[in-house]
């Protein structure tokens, strides 16, 4: 075993037992904060798997992750009032996410690169305006409680407090994504970053790259559903200021900090964008989103240049060069010409 | 008779609002289209041309005519700033140029905020126009009508340049293969440069102009963004692989602007609360039809922005 492997353990083992034992550290609302945080951080995994993993820049995740949390809100409003089970919200956050993902595929599947950024930013926030115009149903901009309580499977008590809601989405988000890890060290995950470095390539040697592309846009629906029931069971309110612009663009910042497809990395730079955030806002009330732009001025600098540096992980877009071109500012690669 | 009567109205409105939307997003499709920019700050360059306009507006004539000269010089400048913000960025590296606009869009509107307070701004008009006239029966805004019609030269305006000057071909020419520009001497950089800085100008007169129908407050750039986008993924982004893809004609573009200024304003008036359910379902249909139309002929290259060039 090599120092490196070791020390990625030692890492490892150190965040879980941080993780587990964080929500006695702090007092409830904080316990209910690091929920919050999490299940963001489910949502900026699933950015990573089309961002940094597919190569496939979104910010319209907030679409599935909003859809799924309105059908589990409501699920948990008119079909099990008296208190829903945390398995059947989760299965039904997945169904919804994916089937949100598929029935927008038409419009996402064909585009890559910057009209993908596009049209899924355009996707997320029509979901965010429906969500808020829809009043008999999504309960508008007042949003929806759930006061139901949740027990994560049949038989065993209700999640009573923040604490325990924590515990239960840092299960869930666990197994979600060491599931997902797992996935991606497989032949799935050698395909996905095959077409993130060249898509033509892939074709050539045989595979279908439009399959490939729904596949993945279908996987991260699911998982943004997943952390959309999650929201529900956690926070037990739902409403559209939760799915808006700046949250997607947040997503997005956590996912490019976390670093290139790390699925972990996506959480760790979730937690940190919105730590900064709440931070801000507390010490300089009113000038927070004037030091947060800052903050994005700054980090898309420091990400950007990163691609150039050999050696250093790039960020998803900045794809590996030619030696030969390697300076030249003028050359860009050659997209293929061909639809899909 | 009466029933349709009740929506010449609604459906006047939303050819404004629709040609409002295209002097917006024409800008968007040129930073798109040429410079291969996602501009998230365009809302915010909106806001500028909007702010301005408000603020040196009185209600006479010659404030008048100075916002609405001033308004898309400031935009101009702040779209300039932006492509200076995005020099060290790579062309390629899409993720961080929409962060790093977005990042300006925050602080752009935090600064408006500061500047302006957190209140809709009053937007005053000369009296003359600030009036309603009687069109056909009913009574409309007048300065809507003056609208219709500037926006109507503007169109037509821009048109002519693209088509016809020496600038609008170096645009279709950059859009349509950037490298070939670059050999031929046009320095990438002053070419975004100059994009960055006219669309700025473009969303920069949209503000001033549309002071009075979305006046400026904190809540115009998302709005206007979110809807110049809708017009420019309607307008002619083929959702080909290639990310410079073609950037659609001015007059696809009107098309869109109105359809969605339509939608907007007719759609909510026959059906309420429909309206983004009805922009969903164009860009669906739009998009679905085209990447159909795409893969069933057996021209699989074609282009509308080389098609146009040659014309």
């Amino acid at each position: 075993m090599s120092a490196h492997s070791r020390l990625r353990i030692t890492v490892g083992v150190l965040a879980a037992v941080a993780a587990v034992a964080a929500p006695w550290l702090v007092d409830a609302y904080g316990a209910a904060l690091l929920a919050r945080t999490l299940v963001l951080g489910l949502v900026a995994v699933s950015v990573t798997l089309l961002t940094g993993v597919a190569g496939l820049p979104t910010l319209g995740q907030t679409g599935p992750f909003a859809a799924a949390a309105y059908a589990c809100a409501l699920l948990g409003l008119h079909v099990s009032p008296a208190g829903s089970i945390g398995v059947v919200q989760l299965l039904a956050g997945a169904t919804v996410g994916a089937l949100f993902a598929l029935l927008t595929s038409p419009l996402v599947v064909p585009a890559r690169g910057v009209v993908l950024l596009m049209i899924t930013l355009a996707i997320g926030e029509l979901v965010t305006i429906a969500a808020g115009r829809w009043r008999p149903v999504t309960g508008g901009t007042d949003g929806l409680t759930v006061f139901a309580e949740t027990r994560p499977v049949w038989g065993l008590p209700p999640l009573a407090d923040d604490r325990a809601r924590y515990l239960y989405a840092l299960a869930v988000v666990a197994v979600v994504v060491g599931g997902l890890f797992l996935a991606l060290r497989g032949p799935a995950g050698l395909l996905l970053r095959a077409r993130r470095d060249d898509e033509q390539r892939l074709r050539a040697s045989g595979h279908g790259a439009a399959g490939l592309v729904l596949a993945a846009f279908v996987a991260a629906g699911a998982i943004a559903g997943v952390a959309g029931s999650l929201l529900v069971t956690t926070q037990q309110y739902v409403s559209p200021a939760e799915f808006g612009f700046d949250v997607a663009t947040l997503l997005l910042l956590g996912a490019v900090i976390g670093g290139t497809g790390s699925l972990g990395g996506a959480i760790v730079g979730t937690a940190v964008v919105l730590g900064a955030r709440d931070w801000l806002s507390g010490i300089l009330p009113g000038r927070a989103p004037l030091l947060l732009g800052l903050v994005f001025v700054g980090a898309a600098y420091a990400f950007a240049r990163r691609g150039a540096e050999p050696g250093l992980p790039s960020l998803p877009l900045a794809r590996p060069r030619g030696p030969r071109f390697a300076r030249s500012r003028l050359w860009r690669r050659r997209e293929p010409r061909t639809a899909s | 008779m009466l029933r349709l009567d009740a929506y010449v109205i609604p459906a006047l409105d939303g050819v404004v609002y629709g040609l409002l939307l295209f002097v917006v997003a024409a800008g968007l499709v040129l930073c798109f289209g040429v410079a291969d920019i996602l501009n998230l700050a365009h809302g915010t360059l909106y806001a500028v041309g909007a702010y301005t306009a408000a603020a040196l507006w009185n209600g006479g004539w010659p404030a008048l005519l100075v916002g609405l000269a001033v308004a898309p010089v400031a935009a101009g400048a702040a779209g300039a700033a932006v492509a200076g913000l995005l020099a060290p960025v790579a062309r390629r590296d899409h993720l961080a140029q929409a962060l790093l606009t977005f990042g300006v869009a925050l602080a752009g509107g935090s600064l408006l905020v500061a500047a302006f307070g957190p209140d809709d701004l009053p937007v005053r008009v000369p009296a003359a126009l600030a009036g309603t006239v009687e069109v056909a029966g009913h009574r409309y805004s007048a300065y809507r009508l003056v609208f219709l019609v500037a926006g109507t030269a503007l169109a037509v305006l821009l048109h002519a340049v693209v088509a016809r000057t020496r600038a609008g071909m170096l645009v279709r020419a950059a859009a349509d293969d950037a490298e070939m520009v670059a050999a031929l001497g046009f320095s990438p950089a002053r070419v975004r440069l100059g994009v960055l800085a006219s669309a700025g100008a473009l969303a920069g007169l949209g503000g001033a102009l549309g002071a009075p129908i979305i006046g400026p407050g904190p809540g115009a750039a998302p709005t206007v963004l979110l809807l110049s986008l809708v017009v420019v993924v309607l307008g002619g982004t083929a959702g080909s692989a290639g990310s410079a893809g073609s950037v659609g004609s001015v007059g696809r573009t009107l098309v869109a602007a109105l359809a969605v200024g339509e939608i907007q304003s007719l759609g909510v008036a026959l059906a309420p609360g429909a309206a983004p359910f009805l922009l969903f379902g164009a860009m669906a249909v739009v998009l679905a039809g085209r990447s159909l139309a795409k893969s069933a002929g057996p021209i699989r290259t074609w282009r509308p922005a080389r098609a146009w060039l040659r014309t």
